[in-house]
């Protein structure tokens, strides 16, 4: 399967991904690396990993980043219960603690997290690792070992590997700057927003029943608007949104209402000083360079 | 890659790996970190793309070298010039921006900063005060090398440095007395769902209705105390020299975390927090230097404090906090309004520290009527016009 294959699956099921994404993303596939997708939020990074997932009909298996994950919620955790129980349980009999320790630290009382999950899978799933820049830098440390030899090292247990590769996504809002051991061992692509033919072909892929005439206003509107002083860029899922409340209220042409207008606009503007910066005034100027 | 196109290789050199070595090196040269590993995985990328297409081969390239969004930027540029000389083809068209651009090794030098390296750059080239001419001869390499300036720069007045270099520092000064400030664990120990420590209490309570057996641990930690920082930067018309240094001080405090605030002031207060956490420094402290000439006038630092305590106070200060003014103490305001709006302040259980430029001066001594009146409030008061006296803050403001 060549790059251009790829590109070509994605846009049928419903991604449209650049040249610079879809050959990343072809290497991560035939080298078998992790790929690290930085770029603004709303650029559709996670959803890369969910159609991948979808093409290569395997699972996807999700962990989501925040401050203060640690290994027990990310990767295993002993199940301290039933560990306790069978310890009870074999006090009567006339075990050696060499024999008690060999049955409580075995597998069946491990509880796999997500990362332990992914390695040991039959089918290959897609491990997407949402928003790493918001771990901090020990959980970082930690998959440093699982991306480069894809193994996990259980201190009573001794090193699981992976009973198949998983196709390994890295998503980074850039809040925190990650650390260069982690970026050697990715190969990196940063998304950015789409233009806007790019973005029209999203617009149509998703929602094809909407009026191309309106179409074509919807997304310039939306990247004039990204053009715009804002907080927070509407993204790719916001401009559907939007194009779909627009529609669905049965508009044909943006410039037709303009209050109907702005007060769609919640759709899009997430912030009280990104809704003030846009006022009736600004909307017009944005909608009226469009007709 | 068509080998019509390439002029550049001595006849000896033949292969694929030969070739691809001498790209590896022209990158690393400009500022990327590719190693052997990135060599090696470069090859084998190419192994299972068309290598004739020079877009594929870029595209490749660009994913296993480039490794962070700057380098991303560049990439393009550092791939036309090494396999198409220069982008000798296209020179006619983006000559400007080619020159630029142009990957020489004295603007890509690896080790001075390369994270940052192409929008100072660019910053330095829309600067239009005094000391841009100063800041150009130090970017375009000719002249001396940075990293051997920053040093002396320290011991400059913050008037006479407005490179981004400072700034950068300023910013990278603020980090660490943020960090010093708000590093506070209690001593207490408080239930939690995950902790370093067991609840042996509860543990012992609980295991009571599972017949003795500790089913459940409970865990305990120490809870964070952090310290809330407040900012507030004077940035009147006496103070507008420091004003750039200032600002990225401030956006280093504000970046370090979400409940660190800053405010503006002269004749009226801003909040200026979430302009602050822009990404992008230069751009915040233009964008900010612009709003803060907007205002214009004298300083009411009392007014302005008094509005303070009626607008923010109450949501950002409380006993935890530590209000930072930034200040040189001119007021139009009678002095008692200062001195009324700090002891509200004070009221509420914070600490007030008072950084003055003018106290780093030769025999400066507290006498204009604001900054006079301020004093009997204020739990630290130092110099700050010098990066070094700023750094020299932080055993102070850790003991505070």
């Amino acid at each position: 399967m060549s790059w251009k294959t790829l590109q070509s699956d994605l846009a049928e099921a419903g991604y449209i991904a650049s040249a610079e994404l879809a050959m990343a993303l072809h290497l991560a596939l035939t080298l078998e690396r992790p790929l690290l997708l930085e770029g603004a939020a709303g650029v559709g990074k996670t959803e890369v990993a969910k159609m991948l997932a979808l093409l290569q009909s395997t699972r996807l298996i999700r962990l989501q980043c925040y401050e203060g994950l640690d290994a027990s919620t990310a990767i295993y955790e002993w199940n301290y219960q039933r560990q306790l129980l069978s310890v009870r349980a074999v006090a009567e009999k006339d075990l050696s603690t060499q024999e008690v320790e060999d049955q409580i630290f075995s597998e069946r009382y491990l509880l796999k997290r997500p990362l332990l999950e992914a390695i040991s899978q039959s089918q290959p799933p897609v491990l997407l690792i949402d928003e790493i820049d918001r771990a901090d830098e020990e959980f970082e440390a930690y998959l440093l070992e699982i991306l480069s030899d894809f193994q996990i090292s259980i201190p009573e247990l001794g090193t699981i590997d992976a009973v198949s590769k998983p196709m390994v996504i890295l998503t980074s809002n850039g809040t925190r700057d990650l650390s260069d051991a982690l970026r050697r061992r990715c190969l990196y692509s940063f998304v950015e927003y789409p233009d806007l033919s790019t973005e029209l072909a999203i617009l149509q892929k998703r929602l094809p029943h909407i009026d191309k005439l309106l179409a074509e206003q919807l997304v310039g509107f939306v990247q004039a608007l990204r053009k715009e002083d804002l907080q927070k860029n509407p993204g790719i899922a916001e401009m559907l949104d939007w194009s779909a409340a627009v529609a669905g209220l049965g508009v044909a042409n943006l410039s037709d209402d303009p209050v109907q207008l702005q007060a769609t606009l919640v759709c899009l503007l997430k912030t009280q000083s990104d809704i003030a910066a846009i006022p009736v005034e600004v909307t017009q100027r944005l909608a009226g360079k469009l007709a | 890659m068509c080998a019509a196109q390439l002029t550049r290789f001595p006849q000896t050199v033949t292969g694929v790996s030969e070739r691809l070595s001498g790209f590896m090196a022209h990158l690393r040269h400009n500022g990327l970190p590719v190693t052997v590993t990135e060599y090696s995985q470069t090859l084998e990328a190419l192994a299972c793309i068309n290598m004739c297409s020079a877009n594929e081969v870029r595209l490749a390239c660009k994913a296993v070298c480039a490794g962070r969004s700057d380098h991303y930027d560049q990439f393009d540029e550092l791939f036309r010039a090494y396999w198409f000389n220069a982008g000798r083809e296209k020179l006619s068209v983006v000559s400007s921006d080619q020159q630029r651009k142009k990957p020489s090794p004295s603007i890509f030098q690896p080790g001075i900063d390369n994270n940052r390296q192409p929008d100072s750059s660019r910053g330095t080239a829309d600067e239009t005060d005094s000391s841009a001419a100063d800041d150009s001869s130090a970017h375009s390499g000719e002249g001396k090398l940075i990293a051997t300036t920053t040093k002396n720069l320290e011991k400059i007045d913050l008037r006479e440095l407005m490179t981004p270099e400072s700034v950068q520092r300023a910013e990278k000064l603020a980090h660490q007395l943020a960090a010093a400030m708000r590093d506070r664990r209690s001593r207490r120990r408080r239930a939690a769902n995950r902790g370093a420590m067991l609840d042996l209490r509860r543990v012992i309570r609980k295991s009571v209705s599972c017949g003795g057996e500790p089913l459940t641990l409970y865990k305990r930690h120490k809870p964070d105390r952090p310290v809330n920082i407040v900012a507030l930067l004077d940035v009147s018309g006496s103070m507008t020299v420091y004003a750039k240094i200032f600002l990225s001080f401030l956006k280093g405090l504000v970046s370090h975390d979400q409940r660190t605030d800053a405010y503006l002031f002269h004749t009226s207060l801003v909040r200026v927090s979430d302009a602050l956490r822009d990404n992008d420094t230069l751009r915040a402290v233009n964008r900010l230097s612009l709003m803060a000439q907007g205002f214009g006038g004298g300083t009411k630092i009392g007014t302005n404090l008094q509005q303070f305590n009626r607008q923010y106070a109450a949501q950002t200060v409380n006993g935890r906090s530590v209000v930072i003014i930034l200040s040189d103490g001119y007021d139009t305001d009678p002095p008692e309004i200062i001195s009324q709006a700090l002891q509200r302040l004070k009221k509420r259980g914070c600490r007030i520290v008072w950084l003055n430029p003018l106290k780093g001066w030769k025999d400066y001594a507290p006498v204009a009527g604001g900054m006079a009146a301020a004093l009997p409030y204020l739990d630290f008061f130092a110099a700050a016009n010098t990066l070094e006296s700023l750094a020299a803050l932080e055993p102070h403001l850790q003991r505070l």
